[in-house]
C-alpha cells in the first residue's frame, strides 16, 4: 500500500522555510557576517551573553506613606481651621506613621470634627476618637496598598524616563514578582553601571516646602533662634551644597514639616530665559489637583519664601512673586543656565515618590559574554555531532531519518526564539543542547518499538506503523513531565534561568512535530520506494 | 547494530546491593552536607560580592590577598579558575556578605582600588585610561574629548570616535577581554587615534569580567524561591503520575526522583562545589528527566500486569526492566553524551550546572530501574504481608 505524502511534505518544507525565516529574516547578504548579523536582529541575546548590568532596587514604599500621612496631617489642620476648630496638634504617630492623632480637639466641637474629618478622610482612614480629647486616623489597608502600587508604577516610570536620557537601547525595567516593592533593571551593553546607579539613585525625592526662618550658619543656632524647641509642624534641614540661597555655604533653614507640592505633583518642566531680565529660570507645571492647593497656597503668601528640597537637603530657595497656579517659574538666586537645566531635569524625572536601594547588581564584561558564546556554540555542535553520529551508526538508514529530525527541530527551535522574541541566555544555550540530547529520545523509542515489532516477524510498513502509535504515549509522558519541570522553572526563576526554561519547552514542542510527524512521513516515502519484502534498515 | 537483546537480569534479587549503593552515596552526601562541607553555596544564595577578574599573565594569588590584606579586606577568599583550559589566568575573588543593603558596592571599589594599585605596572596616572579595563562609552567620550584627529566638537565626531571605541572594544572582547599591547591597536584604528592611545592609555594587565554584588534580602528571597520551586516540582510529578497511574505508582517514583535530587545535591557537597541558581534549574530538569524513565518502567510494568496476572509481581517488574533496558540505556546514554559535551566544552560559567547533569542522568537513570521499581514490588509485600490483596493495578489499556 503506497501513501500518499505530496501534502505532508509540502507542509514540512513549509514548516522549514518559516522557521528558518525565523531565524535570519531576509538575509542582508550571504556573506559570514551578514548572516550573523541578520541572525542577530532576529534572536536576542541576554545579558549573560552580550555583557551588561542586572539592577535589582528596592523601592522604600514605607516612606510614600509616611509622606501622604505628613501632608494629610497638614490639610486635616488647614481644613479644621476653615471650620472654625482650632486643635493642639495634627501629627502622624512616630510608632505607626501611617496613623495620624488629633490631640487638644475642643470636647464641645467632636462631634463637628468627626464631620469633617468623615467627609475629607473618610474613604481613606479609618477615623476612631479616644481618651483626652483625641482622634485617630489610621489609614486603612486597601489604601495603603493603592498608594504603595502607585508607588512602584510611578518609581518604574521614572527609573525608564531616566535610563532612556542615558541612551541604553532596550532596558528592561519591571516589577520584580519574587520579592514585594522591588524593581528589576536589565541595561545591556552596560558595562560601567557606577554612573547608571548613580543616575538612577542620586535623586530621589523632590519637595518645595515653605520657609518659615532662617538661613542660621548651624543647628545650634536655628535651636537658640527658636528658643530651644522645634514647633511640632516645622524641621530643620541643611542646604545642599552648592545650592542656590541667600548667604553662602552650609545653612540651616526651618521650613514647614508639610510640602506644599510634593514630587509626584509636577507634570512637568523646562528650562528657559526670563523674557525681561534674561536670568535661567525653570518653569514647572503641576497636576491639577495640586495646581489648585499650591494656587491658593501662594496667593496668600506672596513675598515669602519657598525652598525646593531633594533628599532632604535645601537645592534652592526662591521668593513667591506671583500667585502660581498650575504653571510657575522658579528664578532668583542668581542660578545660572547649567543648574536651571539640571533642576527643570530633576523636576521632571527626579521625582521618585520614594528613596531607592540597591539590593543586588550582576555584571557581566561583554568579553566574559563573547566567551561563553564561544563555549556554548562548540560544546552544542560536539554534542549535536556526537549524538548524530551515534544514530547512524546504532540504526544505520534510520539514523539519517532521526538526523533530519533532529536537524529540523533545531531550526524550529531557533526559528520560535526568533519569531517570539525570546531572549537566548547561556543557560539557553544549555537548554538547546538538552533538547539535542531528550529529542533524540523519541526517536530511540519509536525505533526500539519498531525493532521489536520487527523481530516479532511483522512486515516493516506494519512495524512502523506499530512503532509510531504505540510509542506516542510515552513520548507524550516524558514531554509533560520535563515540560512540567521547565514552567515551574519559568515560574521562579529570572533572567537566565528563564532562558533555559524557555528553550527547553519550546525545543520540546518542536520534537514532537520533528520526532513524530517528520519523522513518520520519512519513513513512509521510504517505504513507499522499497520493494515489497525488501528490509528496512534499522 | 544492538547492545541488549534477551537480557535475562534478576534486577530484584540484587536490590540488596542497590540498597547498599544508594545508602552509602546518600549517607555520605547528607554526612558531608552535615559535617563536612555543608551546603556550598553560589553567591545568588549567600549573599555577597564576587568579583572575577582575568591577568596577562599566571596571577599570584598570595600577592592579591597580602594587597587585599592590607587594604583592610576582610574574610577575602580567591580561588584560581581551573577546568576548561588548564591557564586562563582567571581568579575569583569572593567577600563575604556585608550586614546591610546600604554599604554593598563598598567591596567592588576596594578589590577593584587594590588590584588597581598592585597591577597597573605601565604608565598609569591620572587623567589616562586604563584599556583594559574602560567601558565602550566611557572610551568613546574620552576619545571625543580628546579629539586626536581635531575633528572639531559635532556630532559626526562623536559618531567617528564611537565607532572607534567600538573597534577597539570587538578587538578587546575578541581576545578575551585583554589587549597585548597598545601596538596591536594599530590595524584597528587610525594612527591619530592610536598615537593618542600611546601617549594618554594604559594597560593594566587585568580585566574585570563578572561582578556580582548580593544583598542579605535578595540572598534570602531566591533561597526561598529555589527551595518551592523543588518542592513543587516534585508534587507536580507525583500529581502526574497519580493522575496517569496509581498513587502507589506516583510514590515510588517521587521518592526514587527525591533519592536523586539529594545524592546530587550530596555530589556538591562531597566536591565542595557551589550550588547556584543554574545548578537549581539542573536539578529540577532532573526531576523531569529521570520521571521519563521510570514512566516507561512503570508502563510496561503495568501492561505486562494486565497480560499475565498469576506470574509474581517481582518476576513482572524484572521482565519489565529487562524489555526496556534498550531503550533506558540508550536515551539516557545519547543524554549524557550532549551533557559531557557541555561539561567538557561549556565553559566555566556553566561547570556547575553541567556537572549537576553530568551526576543526575547517571543517578536518574540507575533509580528508575534500582529504586522506583523495587518500591513497588517492596509495597506489595508490606501489603500481602499484612494479609491485603494486591493492589497494584492492572492497565486499562495496552501501553507501550
Amino acid at each position: 500500500m503506497r501513501k500518499n505524502l505530496t501534502q505532508k511534505t509540502i507542509l514540512i518544507f513549509a514548516v522549514l522555510i518559516v522557521f528558518i525565516f525565523g531565524i535570519f529574516g531576509i538575509p542582508k547578504g550571504v556573506s559570514g557576517t551578514a548572516l550573523k548579523q541578520s541572525i542577530l536582529d532576529r534572536i536576542h541575546l541576554g545579558l549573560d551573553l552580550k555583557g551588561g548590568t542586572h539592577l535589582i532596587l528596592q523601592v522604600m514604599t514605607d516612606e510614600a506613606v509616611n509622606f501622604a500621612a505628613t501632608n494629610d496631617a497638614a490639610h486635616i489642620q488647614t481644613d479644621l481651621q476653615q471650620n472654625g476648630i482650632t486643635v493642639g496638634s495634627v501629627v502622624p504617630d512616630s510608632a505607626h506613621p501611617e496613623t495620624i492623632v488629633i490631640a487638644g480637639a475642643p470636647a464641645d466641637r467632636a462631634g463637628d470634627i468627626r464631620t469633617v474629618l468623615s467627609q475629607h478622610y473618610g474613604n481613606q482612614y479609618d477615623i476612631s476618637s479616644g481618651a483626652n480629647n483625641t482622634f485617630t486616623l489610621a489609614m486603612k489597608p486597601s489604601a495603603i496598598a493603592d498608594l504603595k502600587k502607585s508607588t512602584m508604577d510611578h518609581s518604574i516610570e521614572v527609573i525608564r524616563q531616566r535610563v532612556d536620557s542615558l541612551g541604553v537601547s532596550e532596558p528592561v525595567i519591571q516589577e520584580y514578582n519574587l520579592g514585594s516593592d522591588q524593581i528589576l533593571v536589565e541595561l545591556p551593553g552596560v558595562d560601567d553601571p557606577a554612573r547608571v546607579k548613580d543616575v538612577i539613585q542620586s535623586t530621589a525625592r523632590l519637595e518645595i516646602h515653605e520657609v518659615q526662618g532662617g538661613p542660621w550658619p548651624d543647628e545650634q543656632a536655628a535651636l537658640q533662634a527658636l528658643g530651644a524647641t522645634v514647633p511640632y509642624d516645622s524641621i530643620l534641614l541643611h542646604t545642599a551644597p552648592g545650592a542656590s540661597a541667600p548667604g553662602s555655604g552650609n545653612q540651616v533653614y526651618q521650613i514647614k514639616r508639610a510640602a506644599e507640592v510634593a514630587g509626584t505633583d509636577i507634570r512637568d518642566a523646562q528650562a528657559n530665559r526670563n523674557q525681561n531680565t534674561n536670568e535661567p529660570e525653570v518653569v514647572f507645571y503641576l497636576t491639577t489637583a495640586a495646581g489648585n492647593h499650591f494656587a491658593d497656597f501662594t496667593a496668600a503668601n506672596k513675598g515669602k519664601s519657598l525652598c525646593i528640597v531633594l533628599d532632604n537637603k535645601i537645592q534652592e530657595v526662591a521668593t513667591i512673586r506671583d500667585q502660581i497656579r498650575d504653571t510657575g517659574t522658579i528664578s532668583g538666586g542668581g542660578i545660572n543656565e547649567q543648574q536651571a537645566k539640571d533642576l527643570s531635569m530633576l523636576l521632571r524625572t527626579g521625582a521618585l515618590p520614594a528613596s531607592i536601594h540597591y539590593l543586588q547588581e550582576s555584571t557581566v564584561g561583554p568579553s566574559l559574554g563573547a566567551d561563553s558564546i564561544r563555549q556554548g556554540v562548540l560544546a552544542s555542535v560536539v554534542g549535536m555531532l556526537a549524538v548524530m553520529i551515534f544514530m547512524l551508526i546504532y540504526y544505520r538508514g534510520s539514523g539519517i531519518n532521526a538526523d533530519l529530525a533532529l536537524f529540523l527541530n533545531l531550526v524550529i527551535l531557533l526559528g520560535f526564539m526568533g519569531y517570539t522574541g525570546s531572549v537566548l541566555t547561556l543557560p539557553g544555550i544549555a537548554g538547546v543542547i538538552l533538547t539535542i540530547g531528550m529529542g533524540v529520545d523519541s526517536n530511540v523509542l519509536i525505533f526500539e518499538r519498531i525493532r521489536e515489532e520487527l523481530r516479532a516477524g511483522k512486515s516493516p510498513a506494519a512495524a512502523v506503523d506499530q512503532g509510531f502509535g504505540h510509542a506516542w504515549t510515552t513520548i507524550i509522558d516524558t514531554h509533560v513531565t520535563t515540560i512540567v519541570s521547565a514552567a515551574i522553572l519559568f515560574i521562579f526563576g529570572t533572567g537566565p534561568v528563564r532562558g533555559f526554561a524557555v528553550t527547553l519547552t519550546f525545543g520540546l514542542l518542536a520534537n514532537l512535530f520533528t520526532a513524530v510527524f517528520v519523522s513518520r512521513v520519512i519513513f513512509d516515502s521510504h517505504l513507499n520506494k522499497k520493494q515489497r519484502g525488501e528490509a528496512l534498515s534499522i | 547494530m544492538e547492545l541488549f537483546r534477551d537480557v535475562q537480569i534478576d534486577w530484584l534479587g540484587k536490590k540488596w546491593y542497590f540498597l547498599g549503593f544508594s545508602l552509602i552515596f546518600s549517607v555520605a552526601g547528607v554526612l558531608s552536607l552535615l559535617f563536612w562541607h555543608g551546603l556550598p553555596q553560589d553567591v545568588d544564595f549567600r549573599g555577597g560580592t564576587v568579583v572575577r577578574v582575568k591577568f596577562d599573565q599566571q596571577p599570584n594569588v598570595d600577592h592579591i590577598r597580602a594587597a587585599a590584606d592590607k587594604a583592610g579586606l576582610k574574610d577575602i577568599r580567591i580561588q584560581s579558575i581551573t577546568g576548561g583550559q588548564a591557564t586562563s589566568n582567571e581568579v575569583i575573588i569572593s567577600l563575604a556578605q556585608s550586614a546591610n543593603e546600604t554599604s554593598l558596592d563598598q567591596g567592588r571599589a576596594t578589590i577593584l582600588q587594590t588590584l588597581e594599585a598592585n597591577y597597573a605596572h605601565t604608565g598609569a596616572g591620572t587623567g589616562k585610561v586604563d584599556l583594559d579595563n574602560v567601558g565602550q562609552a566611557t572610551l568613546a567620550e574620552w576619545l571625543a574629548q580628546k579629539d586626536p584627529e581635531h575633528l572639531g566638537a559635532s556630532d559626526v565626531t562623536q559618531q567617528h570616535y564611537a565607532q572607534q571605541a567600538a573597534a577597539i572594544f570587538n578587538y578587546r572582547n575578541a581576545r578575551g577581554g585583554l589587549v597585548d599591547s597598545i601596538d596591536t591597536l594599530a590595524g584597528v584604528t587610525t594612527p591619530a587615534v592610536l598615537a593618542e592611545l600611546k601617549q594618554d592609555a594604559y594597560l593594566s594587565g587585568f580585566t574585570i569580567r563578572n561582578v556580582e554584588i548580593v544583598g542579605p534580602q535578595v540572598g534570602a528571597q531566591l533561597k526561598k524561591q529555589a527551595l518551592l520551586a523543588t518542592l513543587y516540582s516534585l508534587a507536580g510529578m507525583l500529581v502526574y503520575l497519580w493522575f496517569r497511574f496509581e498513587l502507589i505508582y506516583g510514590v515510588a517514583a517521587v521518592v526514587a526522583v527525591f533519592h536523586d535530587t539529594l545524592i546530587t545535591v550530596g555530589a556538591f557537597s562531597l566536591a565542595d562545589k557551589e550550588i547556584s541558581l543554574t545548578v537549581i534549574a539542573a536539578i529540577l530538569t532532573l526531576v523531569g528527566y529521570s520521571m521519563n524513565d521510570t514512566i516507561v518502567v512503570f508502563d510496561r510494568i503495568r501492561e505486562n500486569l494486565r497480560l499475565t496476572r498469576r506470574e509474581p509481581l517481582a518476576d513482572i517488574v524484572n521482565r519489565s526492566i529487562n524489555q526496556t533496558l534498550s531503550r533506558t540505556v540508550l536515551t539516557s546514554g545519547l543524554t549524557f553524551l550532549t551533557v559531557l559535551s557541555l561539561y567538557l566544552f561549556g565553559g566555566e560559567v556553566l561547570h556547575g550546572f553541567s556537572f549537576a547533569l553530568v551526576v543526575g542522568i547517571l543517578i536518574g537513570t540507575y533509580s528508575s530501574i534500582a529504586v522506583a521499581a523495587p518500591m513497588l514490588v517492596a509495597y506489595q509485600e508490606w501489603r500481602q504481608g499484612r494479609g491485603k490483596a494486591a493492589v497494584l493495578p492492572a492497565a486499562k489499556k495496552a501501553r507501550v
